[in-house]
């Protein structure tokens, strides 16, 4: 529905890295027990995808699966399809203790990318960011300078982030700064 | 004078000029400068002002233990006091202001203090202002201030940026001298991540200007190639003008990166805050010279040895045409050769040994240059520069037997290892009494997680004399970290540096060592803070034994430089008046950061709009369109009130509520906490965390809550909706939502993991709006064809609806005693929803209003807020509110400590209204006075404010307050006193003001 925005609204900014919305997208709260064959079965039919290990993410054409803690996931997929991915979880695990919320708008979705990337990251997030420690498929969450945030690397080199949206100027504004030419710092060059 | 030397320079590049100021006056140097090299050439030896007693001060050093050069760097934005000029790297532009005199670095008033000197002894404040007592305040305070600190503050806003960088390695390398890149090329063929850090611009430590061979090629050859061979690693980072400022636990260092100190025009931060975790850390951070104890020891143009070394090779300066060496070991011998080969006169080099130096000894007669062995300097002459020396037998008194012209002083003490950054976690140090010194004491290094040693000291700093031994100690270091961090080290043999053959030193901690109080009140330990021998020795004889004592008493180490030459010098000192030996007196503590880092470069990004995150609900951009006045509600803001032109706060909460009790009002209401609590055993476990029951709501209807901690103090209420069987939607208040979400999670946890109970905090998935007042169904009747009706959404009800085309959910629910719904969509609905609500409302003459409107209407009906009417110390039984505690249970958190006897105590003050007779408005906080007074002699009180408002409604004060045995004295007046000492009589009275039998919600 067209009434529906992004905190952000689209923005983007190309410092030495490019950062920019990634508008709104369906993200559901899994909770669960991940080792079972019928949250397996729920995750594989909500998004299509397998169950991500430990800081591991799994990312379909439009779908995702996210590991958050032992027993929670977060899978994305189209922002208009969340009711119906939410209703395939209820069906896959009826009869079983699990929690499925969505949290699709409580959320602001960016994409760092560009060769400076990593830096922008390390700039702000107490990780490891080099290429040979973070590698594509590693999720991670952790903090970003004052705020919680979430992110994975796909194939392309681009980072995924996810942090609250009540603070997605703030978000916006740091990796910005982060980004801002003449800060390059050479690290992992 | 001092002067540029027509050779020499190592690190200058003299084709190009750079021109700088000092106190106004037009200077030039070359690029490759310091300020420090800078000034010295162009003769300005005096360069600030001591701090107690405003002695003029030259510079001393050549590197980040200079204690006397500090000056204001810049100017406006970029203005910063207390710089070291000689970690200053010259640039075009650069203006420097000399600090702590007045009117001018050349005549300066409180010089006048030094002649006060025997007047202002060790401990002289102390002892000076402490009676009268009143004195403090108001004489002395003020005076002290005045005359306190040595730099200015800056007055404009910082013009530059700084940042923060996580880095991680498997061996982080701090400095860069010869030490630093053995040990970082040895742990880096090993396969291990290396970072290496230097503080300066330049690789290779004192090395090139002390000299030696590496494998039989001289030292420079070996530092160019080991640098090439780790710029060639991928597995190596190179960090020069980078200080390792700190070793923490666990690994973690901060490394101070000065990116743009040196040329400003760059358009990049300034600093950067490198914050690195490494597996081992090789502190490689070199040694520094201590000066000699004499009596003039601080007269301008007394220097370290090495830094008149320092300042001919690397910058081509001569500080004087004649320099007596002053020394008790062999190395400063360097210095003497050194300047006599570049043509400069050494009328006599004083050697405090009877039996005098080695084969540098030697050298340096064969020179031509006069040896005096057994010597020493008995005082300085001159005043603003030095003149001449007096010479005396080191084993006197100080008769004076010669005097000798000269215009500079090079003294060496003998060398202390850099051991700070290996003490600041704790790791140990050993006395070496052979060469005088404190160094590293390998068996006790800092302990990391797994209870090994993380830090490994190496070269110079470990106590290593010479480069054979340096090269010998590093290699074995990187081979030593490379393995504690699971590399295999190749067995290459360590590079053979040159072994020197030097004799030992003596131990000189007074120079000449029976000097007289004329001569010791004269010898300054602490230059830049007036601390001589003769104040170390008083406050041993008052009974200020302990190091750390002494070090407060007298301020020595104090300074901004925190004592890198004074330290020991002065507790060699301190052991001699206590008569025990030096280790057992032991060191001050070494703390971070090694030398002053910027505050700026701490506080990082962290600053104007990304100073903190501000939470900002999906509203928030109508908000301020429309001139909200905005209050922080924890990282929220949200708006007050939304005053209209020049209206005031209080006019405008005024008329915001008289439209909302009138018609209708709008509040967005998005910040209150929303958690699902989802399970078989959701019932269950909601009812161990309210006091009343929640297993029994019905789903589709709600029921207002209070939560408590185990102690039994209310700490949050709310709203809970039942969802369905297993699921419930828990409202909190906006600063509860994170901390009740972890209180959930901490007992679902910890406590009953075996519940079968899941909980999601989904605070922000949802835009939540109040729309309050008699037109409230009204106006969303006209948004909605879902049944919304008095029966079809009843009191306490929630329903699922379709409103302005959106996915809704209402839930009836009054906070202000109006007939009133939250209405709650998807947060990316949040906007339109607010947009198509006002547009509704308009025929209403909708408005939104603000937290205090908020505040106001709740007070009217005598409903508690969290945090106004709790303070952490408040139960429920406090605030009458029994009829929210469920009988029924067994058990609730804070059940059991609600039956404690304090907590049952009938005289715990208890909620009720307050009416002033007045009409006013009650301070807000204020006490209500009883007879008597306390044992300390205040007044008795019998009760305190809770929250106070004008109500626009009834037109005067309301309050709630906490009154001892209120509920039983409704109709007693009560004294509040006030701020400006006047007095309030107030009424109790029933909290509830308004609409006592709630029609207006009922409808």
């Amino acid at each position: 529905m067209s009434n529906a925005v992004s905190a952000l609204a689209g923005a983007s900014y190309d410092g030495f890295a490019r950062i920019e919305d990634q508008g709104l997208h369906g993200m559901i709260t899994l909770r669960g027990d991940l080792a079972s064959k019928e949250v397996k079965a729920a995750v594989k039919s909500a998004t299509g995808l397998g169950m991500p290990g430990q800081r591991q993410a799994l990312s379909g054409k439009d779908t995702a699966a996210l590991w958050m803690s032992p027993d929670e996931l977060l899978l994305m997929c189209p922002y208009g399809d969340v009711a119906a991915v939410i209703e395939k979880i209820e069906t896959a695990l009826a009869g079983q203790h699990f929690l499925a919320v969505n949290v699709s708008d409580a959320r602001t979705f960016l994409r760092i990318s560009g060769a400076g990337a990593r830096e922008v990251l390390a700039k702000v997030c107490p990780v490891d960011l080099s290429p040979e420690a973070f590698t594509p498929g590693m999720f991670r969450r952790t903090r970003m300078a004052q705020v919680p945030a979430a992110f994975w690397l796909d194939e392309a080199g681009a980072f995924h982030l996810i942090c609250f949206r009540s603070i997605a100027d703030y978000a916006f504004n740091l990796l910005k700064t982060s980004a801002k030419p003449g800060g390059e710092v050479g690290y992992f060059a | 004078m001092s002067t540029r030397l027509a050779t020499g320079g190592r690190l200058l590049d003299k084709a190009r000029a750079v021109n700088f100021t000092f106190n106004g006056k037009r200077l030039r140097g070359h690029a490759g400068d310091t300020l420090a090299s800078a000034l010295l050439a162009n003769d300005q030896m005096l360069v600030g002002r001591s701090f107690k007693y405003h002695r003029p001060r030259g510079i001393v050093a050549s590197g980040a233990e200079e204690p006397n050069a500090i000056v204001g760097l810049g100017t406006g934005a970029r203005f910063e006091p207390n710089q070291r000029v000689t970690t200053t790297e010259l640039f075009d532009g650069l203006s420097a202001t000399s600090q702590n005199h007045w009117p001018s670095l050349d005549f300066d008033v409180g010089a006048v203090n030094a002649k006060l000197g025997r007047f202002m002894p060790a401990g002289f404040y102390y002892k000076m202002f402490i009676h009268p007592r009143p004195f403090w305040k108001h004489v002395y305070e003020p005076f002290i201030r005045q005359a306190a600190g040595l730099g200015k503050a800056p007055k404009d806003r910082d013009g530059d940026r700084y940042e923060h960088f996580y880095a991680f390695a498997d061996v982080l390398v701090i400095g860069g001298g010869v030490a630093g890149l053995q040990s970082a090329l040895r742990a880096a063929q090993s396969g291990a991540k290396v970072m290496v850090l230097e503080q300066t611009a330049h690789w290779g430590g004192r090395a090139p200007v002390d000299g030696g061979t590496v494998d039989g090629a001289p030292v420079e050859a070996f530092i160019d190639a080991t640098i090439a061979k780790l710029q060639d690693m991928p597995n190596v980072t190179l960090r020069n003008r980078c200080m390792g400022a700190g070793v923490y636990d666990h690994g973690y260092a901060l490394g101070y990166e000065r990116i743009t100190d040196h040329a400003p025009e760059l358009d990049a931060p300034r600093h950067r805050l490198w914050r690195i975790r490494a597996g081992q850390i090789i502190t490689a951070t070199g040694a520094i010279e201590r000066p000699l104890s004499f009596a003039g020891n601080d007269i301008p143009g007394v220097m370290l040895a090495s830094a008149v070394r320092d300042y001919a090779v690397n910058y081509g300066v001569s500080i004087g045409d004649r320099t007596v060496v002053v020394t008790n070991n062999d190395d400063a011998y360097r210095t003497a050769i050194t300047l006599k080969s570049l043509g400069l006169d050494i009328p006599v080099i004083l050697d405090a040994r009877a039996s005098g130096g080695g084969a540098l000894a030697d050298e340096a007669r064969a020179l031509g240059i006069r040896v005096e062995n057994g010597k020493a300097i008995a005082s300085v002459k001159g005043g603003k520069r030095v003149t001449g020396v007096a010479i005396c037998a080191q084993a006197g008194e100080g008769a004076v037997l010669e005097e000798i012209k000269c215009d500079a002083v090079a003294m060496s003490g003998g060398w202390s290892p850099v051991v700070h950054l290996w003490s600041h976690c704790g790791g140990k140090l050993t006395w070496d009494a052979e060469r005088a010194h404190f160094r590293p004491d390998p068996t006790k290094p800092p302990l990391g997680a797994s209870g090994e040693g993380f830090v490994i000291a190496t070269g110079a700093a470990n106590g290593a004399a010479d480069l054979a031994t340096t090269l010998a100690d590093a290699d074995a270091a990187g081979k030593a970290a490379a393995k504690a961090t699971g590399h295999k080290p190749k067995s290459a043999a360590a590079p053979q540096g040159s072994a020197s053959d030097e004799a030992p030193l003596m131990p000189v901690w007074l120079m000449p060592q029976g000097a007289g109080i004329n001569l010791r009140m004269k010898s300054w330990l602490d230059y830049q803070n007036d601390v001589k021998v003769s104040d170390v020795q008083l406050a041993a004889r008052e009974g200020f034994e302990s190091v750390e004592h002494a070090k407060r008493y007298t301020t020595l180490g104090m300074a901004t430089d925190q004592g890198k030459l004074s330290n020991i010098n002065g507790l060699a000192i301190l052991s001699d008046a206590l008569n025990q030996p030096i280790p057992q007196t032991g060191t001050t503590t070494f703390r971070p950061p090694y030398t002053p880092i910027s505050l700026a470069a701490i506080g990082g990004e962290a600053r104007d709009e990304i100073f903190q995150p501000l939470r900002k609900t999906p509203i928030h951009g109508w908000h301020e369109d429309n001139g909200a006045h905005f209050e922080p509600v924890g990282q929220w803001r949200r708006p007050y009130c939304f005053p209209k032109g020049e209206e005031s706060h209080r006019d405008a909460v005024s008329r915001e509520i008289n439209q909302t009790r009138g018609a209708l009002g709008l509040l967005d209401a998005s910040t209150l906490g929303k958690i699902i609590v989802k399970g078989p055993d959701a019932g269950k476990f909601l009812d161990m965390l309210y006091t009343n029951m929640m297993s029994t709501l019905k789903p589709g209807r709600c029921r207002y809550g209070l939560m408590c901690s185990e102690n039994g103090f209310l700490m949050d209420d709310g709203v809970v909706a039942r969802i369905d069987d297993d699921t419930f939607l828990c409202h909190t208040t906006t600063g509860g939502a994170e901390s009740i979400h972890g209180h959930m999670e901490d007992w679902l946890q910890c406590e009953w993991w075996d519940w079968k109970v899941y909980t999601a905090n989904v605070t922000e998935q949802y835009a939540q709006i109040a729309v309050v007042g008699p037109k409230a169904r009204t106006v969303l009747e006209k948004l909605t064809s879902d049944d919304i009706s008095a029966d079809g959404l009843s009191f306490m009800g929630w329903k699922d609806l379709t409103l302005a085309g959106m996915p809704a959910r209402a839930y009836r629910i009054s906070f202000s005693g109006e007939l009133s719904y939250e209405i709650a969509v998807p947060a990316s609905y949040g906007r339109a929803l607010w947009d198509a609500l006002l547009e509704a409302g308009a025929e209403f003459g909708v408005m939104p209003y603000g937290t205090e409107g908020l505040h106001v209407m709740r007070a009217e009906k005598g409903f508690i807020m969290i945090g106004d009417e709790t303070d952490g110390t408040v139960i429920p039984q406090d605030l009458n509110m029994q009829w929210a505690i469920s009988k029924k249970k067994d058990d609730y958190l804070g059940k059991r400590a609600q039956e404690r006897s304090h907590m049952a105590d009938p005289n715990r003050w208890k909620l009720v209204g307050l009416e002033t007779l007045d009409g006013s408005v009650l301070p807000d906080g204020a006490y209500a006075t009883a007879a008597g007074h306390n044992a300390n002699g205040q007044r008795e009180t019998q009760g305190r404010v809770t929250s106070t408002y004008y109500s626009p409604t009834l037109g005067r004060g309301i309050a709630m307050g906490l009154v001892l045995d209120g509920p039983d004295r409704m109709g007693d007046v009560i004294e509040i006193p006030k701020v400006d000492g006047g007095i309030v009589k107030a009424k109790i009275v029933d909290p509830i003001f308004f609409d006592k039998d709630g029609e207006k919600q009922n409808v």
